[in-house]
């Protein structure tokens, strides 16, 4: 493909620059097997794992490490399941031990059912942490007030939700979207809520610097499929940004000349 | 001199020292290298973290780090997630 006239800015996150805007989670796949399929096929560089105890009864268990080497990912230690700034604070500690280095993905749920932030907590938690010396990414609500302040505090990236995590429901608010992508100094990336190939092209083409999802590909019918539909989506989206569209009119404008017509 | 039926079950395990190993009690045979039950449970040390009493306990003190009995130990890795 001949590269597009209007250059494209690196991505960079936390002091590394990354080719794919596309991150993805390693939850719910079938087997570590089907995980590192579609992260492979995805193209995605950065992967978000959860943090949890390891299983003492079962000593024979593998790691999903040993199908996702840290040399060639960019390992994003999650902290799914924290109601807590405290668990967060604590979750991102341990994981940060295990070696991976100082990315972490904040995510303090404030409810069960919507799985919506605790926004309060988050800045909690996120303020701790940069201190710490954490790079922060914080999975937040699409309000761009929120998003500010969690920029002023130092984190790396701020992470919007499109729409519940898991509900496939796509860019409910496109508008908050667009305001907090004109205010950031730091990436957007849209994390929960993607459902398919379109939603992850729409939030590329609003200026994302990336997407972030785990169910829309792991819960596909074909997951390594729609690892590819999503990668192209993504690449798509972002292509068609730097292209930048049309202005929207409410009246036609005649693509065929209208001179030299057959009378 | 105590009845054995009337013996609660805490008195009656308390002979074999134990520690809270990932929220249950795991015996161990008296005080315990770190790097020794990390061994035991195959647990390779670029894979976990290790918590001792809510205390991180770094990779390079393993060895050197010893588990009494009694010990809260949380030992963690990286599964899958979003």
């Amino acid at each position: 493909m001949q590269e597009a006239k209007i250059k494209d800015t690196s991505f960079d996150l936390g002091g590394r620059s990354f080719k794919s805007r596309l991150i993805i989670g390693t939850g719910k796949y079938k087997d570590f097997a089907e995980t590192r399929a579609a992260v492979e096929e995805s193209g995605a560089e950065i992967v978000t794992v959860a943090v949890r105890r390891v299983n003492i009864t079962d000593r024979g268990k593998e790691n999903l490490l040993d199908y996702l080497d840290p040399r060639r990912y960019q390992i994003l230690p999650n902290t799914a399941g924290c109601f807590t700034a405290e668990e967060a604070i604590r979750t991102c500690r341990l994981a940060r031990e295990v070696g991976v280095g100082d990315l972490v993905k904040l995510e303090v749920i404030g409810d069960k059912q919507t799985l919506f932030p605790d926004v309060a907590a988050t800045i909690e938690a996120a303020r701790v942490l940069v201190k710490e010396g954490f790079k922060v990414m914080p999975y937040i609500t699409d309000d761009p007030v929120t998003c500010l302040r969690l920029q002023e505090i130092g984190c790396v990236a701020v992470m919007p939700l499109a729409a519940p995590i898991g509900s496939g429901l796509g860019i409910r608010n496109p508008f908050n979207l667009a305001i907090i992508i004109e205010q950031a100094k730091v990436p957007v990336i849209v994390d929960a809520g993607v459902g398919t190939a379109s939603d992850a092209a729409e939030a590329m083409e609003l200026g994302c610097d990336g997407v972030l999802m785990n169910t829309a590909i792991a819960g596909a019918k074909d997951p390594i499929a729609m690892a590819r539909a999503m990668k192209l989506a993504v690449e798509a989206g972002r292509l068609a940004f730097r292209a930048g569209r049309i202005e929207r009119r409410l009246y036609a404008t005649a693509s065929s000349p209208l001179t030299g017509l057959i009378g | 001199m105590p009845d054995a039926f009337s013996m609660p079950d805490s008195i009656a395990t308390s002979t074999m020292p134990t520690i809270i190993l990932n929220g249950d009690p795991y015996p161990i045979d008296g005080d315990l290298q770190l790097s020794a039950l990390l061994e035991r449970l195959n647990a390779r040390r670029g894979r976990v973290a290790v918590e001792i009493n809510r205390e991180i306990v770094p990779k390079a003190s393993y060895s050197a780090t010893i588990i009494k009995p009694g010990d809260n130990v949380e030992i963690i890795n990286f599964v899958g997630g979003g």
